[in-house]
């Protein structure tokens, strides 16, 4: 989401396939789109907006590797350095049994670490306001928003053609 | 030219929805009135949660001896229900986790409330061995962590404690994955709400905007969650089963017993899940969405564990006999035949005779034969572990120590109290949550719904739902 005081004209679509023909047709005439709004996941828009795929995935590597890592070297260190004790004549450092505890502190570290940097990254907590643009968007109507704060009246005029060229249902502006 | 295979194979959103009616019929029995069938039941699990407090209060006022469990029979109906509630749970982390890595769409309609059953659940079970350790204020020791007592580490080699990791981490994660399926059903909530409740539900939804690029890390990390979470779920029962199976007691020292409880636990999960289906699509009014196609898919996942449970049994049964070692050979000798014979018959006839009436499509897409079945599945796989702990100890190794096992009416009633808890939970859970997963409902009605518009698409229905409203 853009800064405070930011001036915002959308258009609000009724369908998902309406609204990737008109991003599409942004694109084309090089509009520069400021963000999409979709009441669910709408599979095909990513490549068309330009959005490069996320990497969350990778630091979820990173985590679970992380997790392993602790998880291994902390039964190592507490029962081979820390406080050696024979259980069943098996020797302190017994590597296999240490498998289970370690696999579950990978899929831990990954689950947890990547949530939380979701969530963040995303900018969203218990108590963050959402600057929804209209409350529809959360349920069936798809949204094409521009940041047109220092836009000139043709500029935004040219934008509010674009939305009637690509029968967008309702154009608004909203400052937030 | 025809095709081989139909382009939609099940309608599973019925009624020609628009995503508006979608919204309305996911979010409506959020905001109204409780209805007086949830009114009884919620006084129902209520009066059951009250009996479980009672009960715990009184063993751990005291102490575990008002239990049943003596010094033979260690381990009785704690554990046994443990097992059960745990296997439980394990049918909505498959149906979210290992479904959604299958592309099967018809998860879209139960993943959610089958969720919510895995946390309830994970919390039912938890409750059992944390009592069953008697000094329940000293249960933070089982965790590893630095102390003045030595320091006394926790035993690593022991499968007990693997289970600690495993069930905390299980329910941690689908903690996270549930709550993070839910955040945009609940801005979708909140948009429609106000005063109070919108509050609530602000601050509940995290501040979920819908923007692209959200929605594409949205979906980035349910997948990997779902990708984490499926040998997740494989290992939590396969570190259950090595509590028994680690261990040197006949009948439990069993190679077979990590894939034989994993798929147990999936067909008792899913009839579990079936049970409170069948409730739920009636009494919210939601058999367009929970339609008989995603019963039918889950009575087919129930015949198919069901049998494998049933070729675990008989192949247990072989090898005691073909291991030519007598110990063995007795312990399944009475477990079949033995004082506690009609655990082992009832938990044949309940696992393994009575689902395979699925086999019949008539059956499988009958809603009562389904919910009779459902509860007979339950009561089924609840014998299976009876039988496993209870008959095992019962005779063990010196005849003299052979005892026989009877539940106290402390356990009786700790036992029904977490069924009420569970109900409890979940009752609170309809009335604040959609049921059903509003954003991915939406998102297959045109690719799996009435209103499909891929290649053979033989209707419009899309052109009229969507000038509907």
């Amino acid at each position: 989401m853009a800064a405070e005081n930011t001036k915002v004209l959308y258009g609000l679509y009724n369908d998902e396939e309406d609204l990737k023909v008109a991003v599409k047709a942004a694109n084309a005439s090089h509009l520069d789109i400021m963000d999409v709004f979709t009441p669910f996941p709408v599979h095909g828009l990513d490549p068309i907006l330009g959005l490069k795929e996320s990497r969350l995935h990778y630091l979820g590597f990173i985590y679970g590797a992380t997790g392993a890592l602790f998880g291994f070297l902390a039964m190592t260190w507490i029962f081979v350095s820390d406080w050696p004790t024979m259980y069943g004549g098996k020797p302190y450092w017994s590597v296999p049994a240490f498998i289970p505890i370690t696999f579950e502190m990978t899929v831990l570290f990954a689950a947890w670490g990547m949530t939380i940097t979701f969530y963040t990254i995303c900018g969203m907590w218990p108590g963050v306001k959402a600057n929804t643009l209209d409350h529809r968007i959360t349920d069936d109507k798809f949204c094409i928003a521009f940041d047109v704060t220092s836009a000139s009246d043709s500029a935004v005029d040219n934008l509010k053609g674009f939305f009637k060229n690509t029968q967008a249902d309702e154009v608004n502006i909203k400052t937030m | 030219m025809s095709q081989p295979v139909a382009a939609v194979r099940h309608i599973l959103i019925e009624g020609n929805k628009s995503y508006h009616n979608i919204t309305e019929d996911l979010c409506s029995p959020t905001e109204k009135a409780p209805s007086r069938e949830w009114i009884i039941a919620f006084s129902l699990s209520s009066v059951f949660l009250g009996l479980y407090i009672f009960a715990i209060v009184w063993t751990v006022w005291k102490g575990i001896g008002e239990w049943g469990a003596n010094r033979s029979i260690n381990w009785a109906w704690d554990i046994t229900n443990f097992v059960w509630w745990v296997g439980i749970g394990h049918a909505g982390t498959l149906i979210s986790a290992i479904l959604l890595l299958f592309r099967q769409r018809w998860r879209t309609g139960v993943n959610r409330a089958a969720e919510a059953m895995t946390i309830f659940a994970v919390i039912c079970a938890g409750q059992f061995p944390i009592f069953h350790m008697g000094r329940v204020w000293l249960a933070f020791f089982i965790m590893p962590f630095p102390n003045t007592r030595g320091p006394i580490w926790t035993n690593f080699n022991s499968p007990l404690l693997w289970d600690v990791f495993a069930i905390s981490t299980y329910f941690s994660v689908s903690l996270l994955f549930w709550y993070t399926g839910l955040v945009p059903d609940l801005a979708t909530v909140r948009d429609r709400a106000k005063g109070f409740r919108r509050k609530m539900y602000e601050t509940f939804s995290f501040g979920w905007t819908g923007s692209a690029k959200h929605w594409q890390r949205w979906e980035a990390l349910s997948l990997v969650l779902a990708g984490i979470s499926t040998p997740l779920v494989l290992s939590v029962h396969t570190i259950v089963s090595f509590d028994f199976a680690t261990s040197v007691i006949p009948g439990w020292h069993t190679t077979i017993f990590p894939p034989y409880f994993v798929a147990g636990a999936v067909f008792s999960g899913f009839a579990m899940v079936q049970t409170l289906m069948i409730i739920t699509r009636k009494v919210l009014n939601l058999q367009q969405y929970i339609t008989i196609n995603h019963i039918e898919s889950m009575n087919k996942v129930i015949v198919l564990t069901g049998t494998i449970v049933g070729v675990a049994y008989l192949t247990e049964l072989f090898i005691a006999w073909y291991s030519g070692y007598i110990y063995e050979q007795f312990a399944f000798y009475n477990r079949v035949f033995g004082i506690y014979w009609w655990s082992y018959f009832g938990m044949m006839f309940c696992n393994v005779v009575a689902p395979q009436v699925f086999w019949s499509r008539n059956i499988r897409r009958s809603i009562w034969w389904t919910f009779f079945l459902s509860i007979i599945i339950n009561v089924g796989m609840w014998f299976e572990r009876f039988v496993i702990i209870a008959t095992t100890l019962a005779r063990d190794f010196l005849p003299s120590s052979w005892s026989y096992y009877r539940p106290t009416w402390v356990e009786i009633s700790i036992f029904t109290g977490t069924i009420g808890l569970f109900f409890f939970c979940y009752l609170i859970f309809c009335r604040v949550a959609p049921v059903v997963a509003i954003a991915e409902v939406k998102s297959i009605l045109k690719v799996a719904g009435d209103q499909y518009i891929g290649p053979d698409a033989k209707h419009g229905h899309g052109e009229k739902a969507k000038h509907e409203h």
